[in-house]
């Protein structure tokens, strides 16, 4: 039982490496959010359960539950208010970008509502 | 009846939090627990939010296949951007797209902002009215449209009988 415990910790771990992996490849901020944000959610939720699951029983379990809910509720409102700021301090998008319909929308209205 | 929503939730809530972060379930931990919550919980009168929860049958089936739903997508987001991201050719098309949702009540547009950015290949950029702005990382000419029904539609049609 501890060895399958051990493997969800490990795949967790390994999804924190591609996202941090990600960070390195990716070309621009946005696409670095994109790996940030999606590895590392299901890499500390992976992560916690299986130190949750192999102490099961003790008193602290709970804990766990209640990091993996913040967890997912907290990182992705995170990384949209940094993708937010990002656009409207005016980052722009990689060169190999296809569109930017939020640019185009704001150009219309002129400098746009914030 | 809003607030009283609301204050009923949110006390169920906090107090499956408290006995979650306590431990232990004895006896004056419990009623330690519920004294404390509803006498601060009293002075809260500006929470409104959390009233657009429905109560009920559908709604609660709904929420059990929305749970299952964004595990699985959030699984296969992962196993995409890992893709994504080992694969020595990196296979990207980044853009930005704009999408369009029913979803009126503000919890109901938080969560469908939230599973959008842990669905594979999306990140909610922006929430303007009714359109949501989103950095989608395989754009594949798609209009609003297409669009919509790629992204948003699975979750709305969970998220719109859970909160409306």
């Amino acid at each position: 039982m501890e060895m399958i415990f051990a493997l969800i910790t490990l795949i967790g771990a390994l999804f924190l490496f591609l996202g941090a992996l990600g960070l390195v490849r990716m070309p621009d901020v946005y696409n670095r959010m994109q790996a940030g944000t999606k590895a590392t959610t299901l890499g500390t939720i992976l992560f916690s359960l299986g130190i949750g699951l192999a102490n099961f029983g003790s008193g602290w379990c709970g804990k766990i539950v209640i990091i993996i809910l913040f967890v997912i509720a907290t990182n992705p409102v995170s990384s949209n208010v940094i993708a937010r700021a990002a656009h409207f301090s005016g980052i722009k998008l990689a060169k190999l970008s296809l569109k930017d319909e939020l640019k185009e929308d704001d150009e219309k209205t002129e400098g746009g509502t914030l | 009846m809003n607030k009283a929503k609301s204050f009923i939730i949110a006390t169920i809530l906090l107090f499956i939090t408290w006995i979650l972060l306590s431990g232990i379930a004895t006896q004056e931990v419990i009623f330690g627990g519920i004294t404390a919550l509803i006498i601060s919980l009293l002075f809260l009168t500006r929470l409104t939010v959390l009233g657009d929860i429905k109560f009920g049958i559908k709604p609660f089936i709904f929420s059990i296949g929305y749970f299952f739903l964004f595990s699985w997508e959030l699984l296969k987001s992962n196993l995409d951007v890992a893709r994504r991201v080992i694969s020595p050719k990196l296979p990207i098309n980044p853009g930005i797209v704009k999408v369009k949702t029913k979803l009126k009540s503000p919890l109901g547009r938080a969560f469908l902002a939230n599973s959008i950015t842990l669905t594979p290949g999306t990140l909610t950029v922006e929430m303007r009215g009714e359109y949501f702005y989103i950095h989608w990382i395989d754009v594949t000419g798609c209009d609003i449209n297409c669009a919509t029904d790629k992204i948003v539609a699975k979750f709305e049609k969970y998220l719109e009988v859970i909160f409306g």
